[in-house]
């Protein structure tokens, strides 16, 4: 079973200034092992600045972050993103240009033995349906099939916490639902935990377990999707003034 | 320094004769010198050639590579390692530091090592001050390791020579996109890592186009080297003919040095051909990580040491030297006039002239199609001297400017050598060697013209010419400029070519320091080396200027 996350109070901000709103202000949720969290909502809300925190991009102002009960991230607690066993699939991929796609896969394996590397990466090309490509170099690939050599590297590693940036944004309509449904099913049969940021609705709604709805750095509703998890729908902490969470 | 290939309005070769056979003509003329080499080399008979492989080349070939490997392990170094400090991390003066690492380019090689020898001499201040701390009395018991050494002569070079590859380094870096680097570090790797792994492979092409315009500047430069007595292949050039008038042993020297230039060229190729996959298509390029306490300092003297040794404490020796000297009473001499007007004269001369050869194969470019093969050979061509050391192309002219100056002379029935005593040999080997900055600069400016703005004009009846002067040269205006600038400054710093060319009794105020040098007295030449290093000055500050002003744009404040 992979671990829990859990946010706790999270305020994030980029400005000194006290006129300046932060970036993220007074989110608490909970993902459960092994489901896929979806946070939902315009440009500039703060679901990318969520995910920056929770990978150790961004520091926190105030909160915590937690997986498995191990602290990530508090304003006296910050792990390094390398010790924090978070992977994380970028906005276009992000794939290294200078390595092919196998040895994009294999970056983070350097602790394994070459034989182990090879047949981890294997497995990986076999999991996200390029086996024979590994030796292709991004621009030698389409943009799906970037983004499932990103998802196979972002694997890899085997992360406790998988984060997915608008994974699917550089992709035509067409290929959005077609990648999109393999990343789901493959999310799925690794059994990983993970949390996807996204502005589109119909997407968060096709692949997340959990939808979260943002606007202006708050949490407006963090809802599971599944109807037979439908009970257990966990009301966020609301400060006074905020709108009420989504049905 | 390829210039941009756009289909224009009229098609393809919709360009006149006269502006095809002018850019054809400047194309010749800077093959001119590498086929004269050839020929002349050829013709050698075979003693000259083995004289030179059993007693010359050896020693020149051994020193010219040591010097290079030397020179390259410490640009690399310094410029890699400056760039990615400057452009990962915020410390105390980075961003003063930041433009501060481009003046070097201001300081010739010649005069840093004319100022260094002066100014860490056993006797100088430098040494004093270290023996006077040390408790001893003279320079028998203690003194620094000679600067006039193959060492000293990499460490003066590196000092100076090193942002070629800031400059390409630190403009890969800033480009470079953010999520690599982030990719890295969640895939398991720390700072270091994500550096070593990513940062640094994808970097390489452009550490091989910066660390060739590097190399090339140690293999053209002849004052250091002579200076410091290293004999290098650019060196035996100049003594070969100089000193023995021996122009076919010279020209068989010169080849072998195009060899490697060649390979530097090659170097530069395949970096530029690889340059597409270094930086980001986006708009996520890196973040400056704050550094705290110690490690910020360090930061901040790390990155200060190559700005002091480079430019500030050479700099500061020669003012000093200098504003002594006139509160003594010393005033400019004629000979240091002479020399200055010869220098802007010269400068000027050469810029005006570069300036419209360039616009002539720029402008050639742009109207033949890209699909025409010879457009982009003629441009090409016309900016091979850039890599040519500027002894090799000095040599490489000698011959066919001896051969009109006879025909002249022949047909005029009158003697004398009209072409060299006249300075346009001179003003042409400079016009070569600077062509490149002119195409290349003017070609970028075209290249930000849109096509339809072009076709707009004709198609309200402007005629090519008419939109070119109408439409083009006004918004060329900063590319004219910026290309003047900077072969004004490169003129008026120029020594090789105008040493081995000059017309009798004509003296540039780099030839004036070289003359003092060489009769040991380098510090008469102050005023003259004080006078290049602010020319220098206008084009470095240019280009921090331009450099700064974009990468404060990527990377705006928070």
């Amino acid at each position: 079973m992979t671990p829990t996350l859990h946010i706790e109070d999270l305020r994030i901000a980029y400005s000194r200034s006290a006129t300046q709103p932060p970036a993220v202000d007074g989110v608490t949720l909970t993902l459960p092992a092994g489901e896929l969290g979806c946070l939902l909502g315009p440009s500039g809300c703060g679901k990318t600045s969520i995910l920056r925190a929770i990978a150790g991009f961004e520091p926190v102002k105030s909160g915590r972050i937690t997986l498995d009960g191990v602290v990530l991230s508090s304003p006296q607690v910050h792990l390094p993103p390398e010790q924090r066993r978070v992977g994380m699939m970028f906005q276009e991929g992000a794939l290294f240009p200078h390595l092919d796609a196998a040895r994009n896969i294999a970056f983070g394996l350097r602790r394994l033995d070459p034989a182990a590397r090879t047949d981890r990466v294997n497995q990986l090309l076999e999991l996200v349906g390029l086996v024979g490509l590994g030796s292709r170099y991004p621009h030698e690939l389409s943009g799906g099939q970037q983004q499932r050599i990103a998802l196979a590297r972002a694997l890899a590693p085997s992360p406790a916490l998988l984060l997915l940036d608008e994974p699917f944004s550089s992709l035509d309509r067409t290929s959005r639902h077609r990648i999109g449904g393999d990343v789901r099913d493959i999310i799925r049969a690794a059994g990983q935990t993970a949390v996807m940021v996204t502005h589109d609705e119909a997407e968060a709604h096709v692949l997340g377990d959990r939808i979260g709805v943002m606007r202006m750095g708050r949490l407006l509703s963090w809802t599971p999707q599944r109807h037979d998890l439908a009970e257990d729908s966990e009301p966020v902490r609301h400060r006074s003034g905020d709108p009420q969470p989504a049905a | 320094m390829a210039a941009l290939r756009v289909r224009p309005p009229g098609g393809p070769r919709a360009v006149g004769p006269v502006w095809f056979g002018l850019a054809a003509l400047i194309a010749a003329a800077a093959l001119l010198p590498i086929a004269s080499l050839a020929w002349i080399a050829a013709g050698a008979d075979g003693g000259h050639w083995q004289h030179l492989v059993d007693h010359v080349l050896p020693v020149a070939l051994s020193n010219t590579v040591v010097l290079l490997a030397g020179v390259a392990v410490i640009v690399t170094g310094v410029g890699t390692a400056c760039a990615w400090l400057v452009t990962a991390f915020e410390f105390p003066g980075r961003r003063t530091l930041g433009w501060a690492l481009l003046l070097p380019l201001a300081m010739p090689t010649y005069i840093v090592a004319y100022v260094y020898l002066d100014m860490l001499h056993p006797i100088g201040p430098v040494q004093g001050v270290i023996r006077a701390v040390l408790g001893y009395d003279s320079p028998r018991q203690f003194r620094l390791p000679d600067l006039r050494s193959m060492g000293g002569a990499i460490f003066l070079m590196g000092c100076v020579l090193y942002p070629y590859v800031y400059l390409t380094m630190r403009a890969l870096f800033a480009s470079q996109s953010r999520r690599l680097l982030e990719a890295a570090r969640t895939l398991g790797e720390g700072r270091w890592g994500a550096f070593r792994r990513v940062a640094w492979p994808l970097a390489r092409p452009a550490l091989a186009v910066g660390l060739s315009l590097a190399l090339l500047e140690t293999l053209n430069d002849i004052g250091a080297s002579e200076f410091l007595g290293i004999n290098t292949l650019t060196v035996s050039i100049y003594s070969t003919w100089v000193t023995r008038s021996d122009l076919a042993a010279a020209a068989q020297i010169a080849c072998a040095m195009l060899v490697a230039v060649a390979g530097l060229m090659a170097l530069e190729a395949h970096g530029r051909r690889h340059q597409r996959f270094g930086g980001s298509r986006n708009q996520d390029g890196m973040t400056p990580i704050p550094l705290r306490g110690a490690w910020a300092w360090a930061a901040t003297v790390a990155t200060a040491i190559p700005v002091v040794l480079g430019f500030a404490a050479p700099a500061a020796y020669l003012l000093v030297d200098v504003v002594q000297r006139l509160m003594s009473g010393q005033h400019l001499t004629l000979n240091l006039y002479n020399g200055l007007r010869n220098s802007v004269g010269l400068a000027l001369g050469v810029s005006t002239l570069v300036v419209a050869g360039g616009l002539v194969v720029a402008w050639t470019e742009r109207r033949v199609s890209a699909a025409s093969a010879p457009s982009t050979w003629l441009t090409r061509a016309a900016s091979v001297g850039y890599a040519v050391p500027g002894s090799v192309l000095a040599i490489g002219l000698l011959a066919p400017a001896l051969a009109v100056d006879r025909a002249w002379a022949w047909i005029t029935q009158s003697p004398g050598l009209p072409l060299m005593n006249l300075g346009a040999i001179l003003v042409g080997a400079c016009c070569i060697r600077f062509m490149a900055m002119s195409t290349g600069s003017i070609g970028a400016g075209l290249s930000r013209i849109a096509p339809e703005i072009e076709q707009s004009a004709r198609l309200l009846g402007e005629t090519h010419h008419g939109t070119l002067k109408r439409v083009h040269l006004p918004l060329l205006r900063p590319a004219l400029a910026t290309a003047a600038l900077l072969v004004f400054v490169d003129a008026m710093k120029e020594l090789p070519v105008t040493l081995l060319l000059r017309p009798m009794n004509f003296d540039t105020l780099a030839t004036v320091l070289y003359g003092e040098a060489a009769r040991g007295a380098y510090e008469e030449g102050a005023l003259a080396a004080l006078a290049i290093v602010l020319a220098g000055l206008l084009p470095v500050a240019w280009l921090a200027r331009t450099q700064f002003a974009s990468h404060t744009r990527r990377n705006p404040s928070p």
